[in-house]
This record gives structure tokens, C-alpha cells and sequence, in this order.
């Protein structure tokens, strides 16, 4: 099947979504995605940051969908066409919705162990406007232990159910959901009951936001100031290939995340043994370090080291000069 | 010759007289010239003990501030770090215990923050970078020292005085 998404045109097979036809385009023309994860079955649907507009509904049927559509829940036709970015009506809309989504969603990005890689920050940061319009009080819960190492705080919660889903495919029986409905939907475990399934901390990876952290790394440090090293180990998980990233501050692991692709989906689940008490180096085999955008807030104030220049290297004199910045050098 | 532009002059110079050789008049006149800044204002000050008023945007000495609470307002988010070109912030953060509200405004806080001055070029950056309005350089110019460690500035003297004293 041919679709055409912002003018690019791109074969799909049937069946695929117009979010994952856009994926397979790549670059700015894929929808933002808050709930929608392509590990997770079911995901999506929820958030609405999704919605593009289909100016074509297909080869025998031209007319264009009435409403803007949720992409990451629309199966392409043939001869589609679909206006995400350059339709400023889509643009407008997702505006709203990150309003929307940041209506009872607290701004305290200054205190979240998720800014610096939250997909909310990021989408408010490109869209929504910087102050609010909102003036009633936000819904405040108190924060709940999951289990010793997992800790949620419903207060910044979206309700995009990834952790729900993940809790039922990736785990074999299901103990935490959303009770309530509506504006009073809450993720709670039934009965605060403790997760204690091996896969569990993959909630705290999927969760957009920081409803979900990391209770080793809560307030350790800011996620700027880590440094991701890709990492693996032999873990004997059957399930877990123990494949990570390591976030280090000097010599030190702070935490450990499964490793992410370009749309902040984890590649591959890992196990709470990997995450959670392999912090030591010793522990891993270091492939080398994590590619980050240019424009990501963690890939700040890293500066290269100085290197001296082959002119340097081939002169004894200078050499000799340098040999302090050389020692530098290699010891790093 | 002649010269060209006709601009030199010929400076003479003749034998002292008496009283120039003498040199006690030039002495009084100099010295007249002493006393009369006696009665003058004086164009310097002595600096320690008083000083200048700074301009209006003068940046100095930073100082955390408290809120209207006696609160502290800084939350360790680290975006006066992040920003600072020179590298001078460093902080530790930490989790707000029950009972501790009436010290710290959020419930992260930070547990240690230091500045190096000898590393801060004074740029007003950080301040720029808070979100929670809790740094100003408002403060003086940063004291001379002996020691390289005593210019590492905990929260000790960075931190406002409570509210009620």
C-alpha cells in the first residue's frame, strides 16, 4: 500500500498504522507519541498528541476523514494522504492536548527525576505555551512504595496506561491497574500490594513521566549530569539478555536503564536484577558510550577533550611540552 | 637651516638667580601646595571600612534566598550548574523529611551547595537559569582569603539569615 504522509510517499504493508508508516519515513514528520509503545500490544489510543489529519482517504474513496484522526490507531489505505506538520490545524490541536495532558500534571519539572528525558517536557517545551490557563487546584495524591525500589507519585501521572500494559504482557499475572474513572482514575495496586515480579521495574522506563522513578536513583542526581554508557552483561534471567544503559556520575553507576531508541522506547525489557543491584562497574562489560541527540539536555556541557594536534606528536620538543595534556589523554 | 614647519623653539637656559638658588621659595610653594589638600575633598576612600555604592546591576557575593516563609526556595534542580560557563556550582541534593516543611519549600532540597569564587566569573548566569527565583548575586564583592579551600562558599554563607532575627 502507498501513503503519503506530509508529501513523502512510502510502501507499508496493510494493516500498518499511519505512526508506524511515519516511522518507517523517519525524521520530524513522525507524530509525537505519549501512550502508543511498540512493545506493548494495545498501547495507544489514549493521549491524543497522536492526531494527524487524513486529507485523502484513499484511492477509492478520496474524500478526507472528518476529524483529525489518532495515527497510532488509523491503519493506512492505499493512496492515502496524511498532513501532520504541515497542516497547522494538527499543530493547533496538539497545542490543546498538551494543555490538556498538563491540566492536573504539576509543573515541577525543577524537582522530577524525569526532566531531561521526559517526553511531556519535551512536547510542552515545542508546543504548548509556557504558562498555564488553568487556575483550579491540581488533583494531589500521596506518593505510594511500589515494592522497595519503585516508587509512584500519581500527582504527575497522564494516565496513558503503558505501565498497566506492560504489567500484563511482560509480567505473567497482573497486579496493579487504574481504579476509578475519569478525572478520578488513579494507578494504584489493589490494594497497595507489593509488585514482585521480576520484570517489574520496566514501569518505571515506559512511564512518559516521572509517575514511575527509580527509587536507588530518587534525587541522586540530575539526569544532565550522568554521563550513559552502553553496557551488557551475562545475566542468567531466562528473558533478560542484559543489555543496558549505565548512567555514571565520575566512577560511579547511578542507575541503569534498559537501552532506548530514538522514540524513548526501550529496545529490549530487562530484568530487576540488572536494574536494580548491578551497580557496580565490575559487574558489566562496557561497550563504550551512548549516542545522544544534539539537542537533548543531557549531551550539555559535555565538552571533547582536547586532543593535540598531529604536528605535536611527530616534534620531540613538543612533545616534551605537552606531555601533561598527554597523560590527560590517555588516562581518559 | 631653516626649518620647514617653523614650530621650533629655542629654549634658553640661563644661570639661577639668587633666590632660585636658594631654592626655600620653591620649597613654600610646594609645600602651599600640600596644605591646600588638607581642605580638600579627598578623591579616594579607604576602602575596607568604606565603600562605594554599587550600581544598580551590580552582580556580587550570591546569596539562596528564602521565601516569604523563611522557606528555602532552592530545589537542587541544577540549571544554575548546568548554565554556569566556568563550571563554579556544585550541589547534592536531598529528599524533604516529614517535619521538615517549614524548612525547605519543596520536597527536594539541597543538602549541599557550593560555590567555588575563585572559579565564578561573576556572569549572573545561574540567576538567570533559576526557576525558583533562589539565587541573586546581590551580595558584595567576595572577601580576599589565604586559603584556595576557604573560597569553596557552602550553603553556611550562601544562605539568607532566617527570617526572624
Amino acid at each position: 500500500m502507498k501513503v503519503t504522509i506530509d508529501g513523502i510517499p512510502v510502501e507499508v504493508e496493510a494493516g500498518t498504522t499511519i505512526l508506524n508508516a511515519a516511522r518507517i519515513i523517519g525524521g520530524d514528520i513522525v507524530p509525537p507519541a505519549m501512550c502508543y509503545y511498540s512493545k506493548l500490544e494495545g498501547s495507544g489510543g489514549k493521549c491524543r498528541t497522536c492526531l494527524v489529519k487524513v486529507s485523502k482517504g484513499s484511492e477509492k474513496d478520496p474524500r478526507p476523514m472528518p476529524k483529525l484522526v489518532a495515527s497510532c490507531r488509523t491503519t493506512v489505505m492505499d493512496g492515502m494522504e496524511v498532513q501532520n506538520i504541515t497542516s497547522p490545524e494538527v499543530i493547533e490541536a496538539r497545542k490543546g492536548i498538551v494543555e490538556m495532558l498538563l491540566i492536573n500534571h504539576p509543573l515541577d519539572c525543577p524537582i522530577c527525576d524525569q526532566a531531561g528525558e521526559c517526553d511531556l517536557q519535551n512536547l510542552g517545551f515545542e508546543h504548548g505555551a509556557e504558562k498555564t490557563r488553568y487556575e483550579f487546584d491540581r488533583r494531589t495524591f500521596e506518593k505510594i512504595d511500589i515494592g522497595d525500589k519503585i516508587q509512584l507519585h500519581m500527582t504527575r501521572c497522564i494516565l496513558c496506561y503503558r505501565c498497566v500494559f506492560t504489567a500484563d504482557q511482560i509480567t505473567d499475572h497482573r497486579e496493579h491497574g487504574i481504579l476509578n474513572r475519569g478525572d478520578h482514575s488513579e494507578i494504584s495496586t489493589y490494594i497497595q500490594k507489593v509488585i514482585d515480579n521480576d520484570f517489574s521495574g520496566n514501569v518505571i522506563d515506559v512511564c512518559p513521566v516521572g509517575a514511575l522513578t527509580d527509587k536507588t536513583f530518587r534525587f541522586k542526581n540530575r539526569v544532565w549530569f550522568t554521563k550513559p554508557v552502553e553496557a551488557h552483561r551475562d545475566c542468567d534471567h531466562p528473558g533478560c539478555n542484559g543489555k543496558v544503559t549505565l548512567w555514571y556520575k565520575g566512577e560511579d553507576v547511578l542507575r541503569v536503564t534498559a537501552r532506548k531508541d530514538v522514540y524513548g522506547e526501550v529496545e529490549e525489557f530487562i530484568c530487576n536484577t540488572c536494574r536494580f543491584d548491578k551497580k557496580k562497574t565490575s559487574d558489566w562489560v562496557i561497550e563504550g558510550p551512548r549516542k545522544v541527540a544534539n539537542w537533548s539536555v543531557i549531551s550539555a556541557n559535555k565538552y571533547d577533550t582536547l586532543k593535540p594536534l598531529p604536528v605535536v606528536k611527530t616534534n620531540p620538543v613538543l612533545v616534551e611540552a605537552n606531555k601533561e595534556q598527554f597523560e590527560r589523554e590517555t588516562r581518559l | 637651516m631653516e626649518s620647514l614647519s617653523n614650530k621650533r623653539k629655542l629654549i634658553e637656559s640661563k644661570p639661577l638667580n639668587f633666590w632660585e638658588r636658594a631654592y626655600l621659595p620653591a620649597i613654600a610653594s610646594g609645600l602651599a601646595t600640600t596644605m591646600k589638600h588638607f581642605f580638600r575633598k579627598p578623591v579616594t576612600i579607604s576602602y575596607p571600612e568604606e565603600k562605594r555604592e554599587f550600581s544598580e546591576n551590580f552582580r556580587g557575593l550570591h546569596s539562596l534566598k528564602r521565601d516569604e516563609n523563611g522557606k528555602e526556595r532552592c530545589t537542587a534542580c541544577g540549571l544554575c550548574a548546568l548554565s554556569c560557563p566556568a563550571e563554579a556550582i556544585t550541589m547534592i541534593a536531598a529528599e524533604r523529611q516529614k517535619g521538615e516543611e517549614h524548612l525547605y519549600r519543596e520536597e527536594k532540597y539541597a543538602a549541599v551547595y557550593e560555590i567555588n569564587m575563585l572559579r565564578c566569573i561573576f556572569c549572573g548566569l545561574c540567576e538567570e537559569a533559576c526557576p525558583k527565583e533562589a539565587i541573586y548575586l546581590d551580595g558584595d564583592i567576595v572577601p580576599a582569603d589565604y586559603l584556595r579551600k576557604d573560597f569553596i562558599y557552602g550553603k553556611d554563607k550562601l544562605v539568607e539569615a532566617p527570617l526572624n532575627q
